[in-house]
């Protein structure tokens, strides 16, 4: 007797769950998709729906960057590169400030250690290249003197998210060397 | 095409060397009509698969290719043709070049029995049913020579599941037909349409309880014998790679994957035809029907909705169960399909014995068995609001929507659906 049961049960039970799973499925079909149909049908850029820590490509404004070091040194991969010199005074003078966007993993840990805030994560992500070397973004057309740390409560006036980089990367099909930073001036003033 | 026929061969005053001359050409000219309709229909069924599958998984679909993305399979079939057709070096090379055409011509074939309307048929046969569930036996032979032909592991175990599956769910398909045709009287496919009405409780599926549990074996076993998914065993990627069309490429594919859809149609086109009351229209006869040029487009119409309904189900199946197991997929058949078929075909065999046609008990059945299913029915779309409103989501019948710039995504509102979700369900447990 247990046995017709259960076989029925088990009948009952089959029916009801397929059902069930189907009116999860039908209840899917009347729904409005989610899909973002990147990168020519949105409402807006999909740069501005991105959230607010995304973490995009690199961008230094080297208005506000003291040329500390700090970014270069925490960096696991060596991909950035901040060297300063002396102008014929003997002041500091920043001298180069570049990222190899191709060799950055995105992990953060330079916009953690910058004091300034001038390091950061940009909301862009469009860095497709035809070249690789193309991908080495330098931040500083020309030495110039670094900037002064802020003052306790000062807050450095922030250039909109993205402004930067988006100034700096080559079209994709840019030709080799479109990046190459303005040649060096050793100890020589700018 | 008799009438037709003979129409013609009187108007041209042909001989009877003419008149064979004729006939032979009329067949070839249906062959090619039913041959195109059912590669239109396949193809507009990959389109509508994947735009349900898109739906179901909260994606589009494709919509760049023409209208709502309606052309794709004119850029797909373009991009089989153009493919290489490669045969493996070890392979059984005719049995391998040939292994597609047996599964089309089973799929395709079957369609001359398709009663489109009540006379847009390609051949009604005396043994319509007969016919049907003999020329789709054919699409094993097929699969048989490609897993063999090919020499390769998986497609040869594809292939051998997919005739152990399709020997098996035969038996349970034959009954349930069977006892649609112990109902009717007769195997003609338009015979059997003609002798249900056009209301839902006059149709094979709703007059008995029997014919309602018919239908759901018939179209369990359709499934498996169409290797679709919950029943896709000989093709399951996770397994088999790809089963039996391991070793398939370009147009010879697309002549597996072009049968596997058009017998989804020819499935639905079926149950239609056995269970649903064909063309016929509620409240019109046969008899008015066959006199009037709107009923016939009318009805032919009403077959289309039909079969494409159950055309949406079954793609539907396909994204909504896991595979069954091999032990699972035969205990399905041999314990609960075939038992079932045999106890509808002895209930419908003793009802037409029995209960006499038209009478009160006969009628009260009727009117009972469509309750039921519209009980049915309306537990299925209260589940479906649950679903919906479990989420705080609403219905956007926009089907054919081409996702444009609507669809901006919130993470915000997406978070706040979310921990709704999460608090109801949290009440509930």
């Amino acid at each position: 007797m247990s046995a017709a049961r259960e076989y029925f049960a088990a009948i009952r039970r089959a029916v009801v769950s397929l059902a069930d799973g189907l009116s999860v499925t039908v209840s899917y079909l009347l729904r409005r998709p989610v899909t973002i149909q990147y990168p020519d049908r949105t409402a807006r850029p999909v740069q501005s729906m991105l959230p607010e820590r995304s973490r995009g490509l690199l961008e230094v404004d080297v208005d506000i960057c003291t040329a500390c070091g700090l970014c270069a040194k925490l960096c696991p991969i060596d991909c950035i590169v901040v060297e300063t010199g002396k102008d014929a005074a003997g002041a500091r003078l920043h001298t180069r400030m570049d990222v190899d966007l191709g060799r950055c993993m995105f992990c953060g840990l330079c916009v953690e250690g910058c004091p300034t805030g001038a390091i950061r994560h940009s909301n862009e992500f469009e860095g497709g290249m035809a070249r690789v070397e193309n991908l080495v973004v330098s931040f500083l057309d020309a030495p110039r003197p670094p900037a002064k740390p802020p003052k306790k409560g000062e807050e450095p006036p922030a250039k909109p998210r993205g402004s930067i980089i988006r100034g700096r990367l080559p079209g994709a099909w840019a030709p080799a060397g479109a990046n190459a930073k303005p040649p060096a001036t050793p100890g020589g003033a700018a | 095409m008799r009438l037709l026929a003979e129409h013609l061969a009187a108007a041209w005053d042909l001989g009877p060397l003419g008149r064979e001359l004729l006939s032979a050409g009329l067949i070839l000219l249906t062959a090619v009509v039913v041959f195109a309709v059912a590669l239109l229909v396949a193809a507009l069924l990959t389109w509508l698969e994947r735009r349900v599958a898109g739906r179901v998984q909260s994606r589009i679909g494709p919509n760049r290719v023409g209208p709502f993305g309606l052309l794709q399979w004119l850029a797909d079939g373009l991009k089989m043709i153009l493919k290489e057709d490669v045969v493996p070096a070890a392979a059984d090379r005719p049995l391998f070049l040939l292994a597609p055409y047996p599964v089309m011509i089973g799929v395709f074939a079957a369609f001359a029995t398709v009663p489109f309307s009540q006379l847009l048929i390609a051949a009604d046969l005396d043994v319509g049913a007969l016919y049907l569930l003999a020329i789709t036996s054919l699409v094993v032979v097929g699969i048989l020579m490609a897993g063999w032909g090919s020499n390769n592991k998986w497609s040869l175990l594809g292939g051998i599941r997919s005739a152990a599956q399709i020997v098996a769910y035969e038996v349970p398909a034959a009954l349930a037909v069977l006892s649609v045709v112990v109902m009717a009287g007769t195997l003609s496919m338009q015979s059997i349409i003609a002798a249900q009405g056009g209301w839902p409780w006059e149709w094979f599926l709703l007059r008995t309880p029997f014919g309602l549990v018919a239908f759901f074996i018939y179209f369990t076993a359709a499934v498996a014998e169409g290797n679709r998914t919950p029943f896709d065993l000989p093709e399951a990627e996770s397994e088999l790679v790809a089963g039996y069309n391991t070793e398939y490429s370009g147009i010879r594919f697309g002549g597996f994957f072009l049968g596997e859809f058009a017998n989804i149609y020819l499935m639905s086109a079926i149950a239609t035809t056995l269970f649903f009351g064909g063309w016929q229209i509620p409240g019109v006869t046969p008899a008015e029907q066959a006199g009037s040029v709107g009923w016939q487009a009318l009805g032919f119409l009403v077959f289309g909705a039909k079969a494409g309904v159950g055309c949406l189900v079954v793609i539907l199946l396909r994204w909504t169960f896991p595979r069954l197991r091999v032990d699972q997929l035969t205990a399905l058949c041999y314990r609960y399909l075939v038992p079932g078929a045999f106890l509808c075909l002895a209930g419908n065999a003793a009802w037409v014995m029995l209960v006499p046609r038209g009478s009160l008990l006969d009628r009260a059945a009727g009117y009972g068995t469509t309750a039921l299913a519209g009980a049915l029915a309306l537990w299925f779309v209260l589940r479906l609001r649950h679903h919906m409103k479990s989420v705080g989501d609403r219905v956007d019948l926009d089907l054919l929507a081409r996702g444009d710039t609507r669809a901006a995504f919130d993470p915000r509102q997406q978070a706040r659906a979310y921990g709704r979700f999460r608090r109801r369900s949290g009440e509930a447990s």
